[in-house]
């Protein structure tokens, strides 16, 4: 075990639903690996379950050497691991302001500097300091969602679990915002763990990655692999096709 | 092509702390029976034209228009109880965050059944039917099982399609899509797009399809409507996108991570102030 994320056969199990299906993913340190696959498939399922946020019933979860179990997760692990998840309304608390939700993990770990840390964030990410006093429904889908963003970040973690970070964002803004996560993995060496379904930015931004498929990991391959053609799944196969944009089938 | 939709001089603002947010400043355009992409920047206005549209616009805020008329109904002097008839039955729109759309409470299956009572009076048995047949639709794989989850029980992509099910199951004339397809794969997307397009083509419906996803706009729509903040700066053939005129939309184009491109850093907009003016 070399990782510094290393999950091993894990399942996850509601009622009879088999979620995640003895999925492993090994990332080394500073790497940034990508999660591409079905809708469905337990992306979000796996990068929950190394949050603790989603019950493993087998397998194996460690996070820079350390084996995690159960759903408890120590101060220490999430001023270390940061997620930003899917859906940022839902994870951005709607009765409080920017400014308070980006104060919360300071004040949790106690760091001073808020001010200016907040300042810095919000920069970071694009959105100016009239934003901060709003609450979540009076920004825009994008702005939410750099938020999120900014709250990850404002804890300098060393590892980044990243579920569709820039889904909801333009294409400007996504650049920006890829453009600041390359940024913030080369100055801090960060770790990136990342779901996206666009492989146009897996490949830009990962190095390896697993395609999986109802609960499963179905192949790993690099980047330059995907993007030469050197595939060895159908349906890895189909994901590039599709890739390719909307055809009206003709009648 | 007569007009399903005319939208002239929208301006939506919202009163804050710090002063008047202008979200929507003079917008106006026509819809037929037709796929009209709406693309821009993050913050431009592109939801709350959809939102005003539907009517969706918070209390607060101030919405007005020279003309905003759906079908020869005049939206904004229409009586709350025919706007609500209209919202839902004969104009929908699946909202960006379907998660939070989605009651929390309410299990997927039953909020579908739920809306097509509202506009319909079928059976028990008709209704399930209906709504197993419409997650079937939108390429969810086990529609029995899906129907009894409840929101936070299915993932982003599922939800979107809930979302998208629940909206197409009273069979709209008009469709506000609002980034109906961020959230899920690939393959799923097309095969979303193309349920679409055949309600567009097969029963005439209207689409006004937010994204901001310009590849997938360009082989998509008809037509596209570029915003930024607040107005719409360009509007072009979807097909003649290539062939951008606005600095803002060239500079969309630009910045997507290609696959197989190697460019780090990505290129990123040089916003230049006059653009807002
Ligand atoms: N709390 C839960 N109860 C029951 N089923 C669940 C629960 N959470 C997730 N699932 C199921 O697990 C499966 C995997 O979900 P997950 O969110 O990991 O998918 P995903 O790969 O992230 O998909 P997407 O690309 O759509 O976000 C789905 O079928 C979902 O319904
Ligand atoms: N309740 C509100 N109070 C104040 N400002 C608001 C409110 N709701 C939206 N806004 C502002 O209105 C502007 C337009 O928002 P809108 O949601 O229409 O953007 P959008 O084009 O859909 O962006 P995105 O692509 O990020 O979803 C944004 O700058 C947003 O911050
Ligand atoms: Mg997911
Ligand atoms: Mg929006």
């Amino acid at each position: 075990m070399t990782g510094v994320v290393s999950v091993e056969n894990l399942s996850v199990v509601y009622d009879d639903f088999r979620a995640l299906d003895t999925a492993s993913v090994e990332i080394g340190a500073g790497e940034s690996f990508g999660l591409v696959g079905e809708s469905g498939s337990g992306k979000s399922t796996l990068l929950r379950a190394i949050a603790g946020l989603a019950p493993a019933s087998e397998g194996a979860i460690h996070v820079l050497g350390r084996e995690l179990r159960g759903s408890r997760r120590e101060k220490a692990f999430y001023r270390a691991v940061q997620m930003v998840f899917q859906d940022p309304y839902g994870s951005l608390h709607p009765r409080q302001t920017i400014d308070r939700q980006l104060m919360e993990p300071l004040a949790i770990h106690g760091i001073g500097d808020g001010e200016r840390r907040i300042l810095k964030a919000l920069d970071e990410v694009g959105l100016g300091s009239g934003f901060r006093f709003r609450y979540p429904h009076q920004l825009s889908g994008g702005q939410r969602q750099r938020v999120a963003i900014a709250r990850a970040l404002i804890l300098e973690p060393s590892i980044l679990l990243l579920d569709e970070p820039t889904s909801a964002l333009d294409a400007s803004v996504q650049a920006e915002v890829l453009n600041l996560l390359e940024q913030v993995r080369r100055d801090r060496k960060l770790t990136f763990l990342m779901v996206s379904h666009d492989l146009g930015v897996v490949t830009h931004m990962c190095d390896r990655l697993a395609v999986m498929q109802a609960g499963r990991v179905v192949e790993r391959l690099s980047s330059a692999d995907l993007v030469a053609g050197r595939i060895g799944e159908d349906y890895t196969r189909n994901l590039m096709v599709a890739s390719k944009g909307f055809r009206r089938k003709t009648a | 092509m007569s007009a399903l939709l005319t939208v002239e001089d929208l301006r939506v603002s919202f009163p804050t702390r710090t002063g008047v947010v202008e979200a929507v400043r003079g917008v106006s355009f026509t819809l037929g029976r037709e796929r009209l992409g709406i693309v821009g920047e993050s913050g431009s206005g592109k939801s709350q034209t959809g939102r005003a549209i539907m009517g969706l616009t918070p209390p607060h805020a101030q919405v007005t228009a020279k003309r905003l008329a759906f079908d020869g109904i005049d939206l904004l002097s229409a009586p709350p109880k025919l706007r609500r008839d209209l919202r839902g039955k004969r104009i929908a729109m699946i909202l960006q965050d379907p998660k939070y759309s989605l009651n929390p409470v309410m299990s997927i299956g039953k909020q579908i059944v739920e809306t097509l009572w509202r506009h319909e009076k079928v059976g028990r048995a008709e209704a399930r039917k209906r709504a197993l047949d419409m997650l079937a639709a939108v390429q969810i794989r086990d529609p029995a099982r899906v129907f009894d989850l409840y929101p936070h029980e299915v993932s982003g992509g599922m939800g979107q399609r809930a979302m998208i099910a629940m909206m197409l199951v009273a069979g709209p004339e008009l469709l506000i899509a609002d980034e109906p397809t961020s959230a899920l794969d690939v393959t799923v997307q097309l095969e979303v797009l193309s349920i679409l397009d055949r309600l567009v083509a097969e029963r005439g419906m209207g689409l006004i399809f937010v994204s901001h996803d310009l590849r997938l706009v360009s082989s998509f729509c008809d037509r596209v409507l570029v915003m930024y903040a607040g107005r719409i700066v360009e509007e072009i053939a979807a097909s003649d996108l290539a062939n951008a005129r606005h600095p803002y939309t060239q500079g969309l184009l630009n910045c997507m991570p290609v696959i197989g491109a190697d460019r780090h850093p990505l290129p990123v907009l040089d916003r230049k102030p006059e653009w807002a003016l």
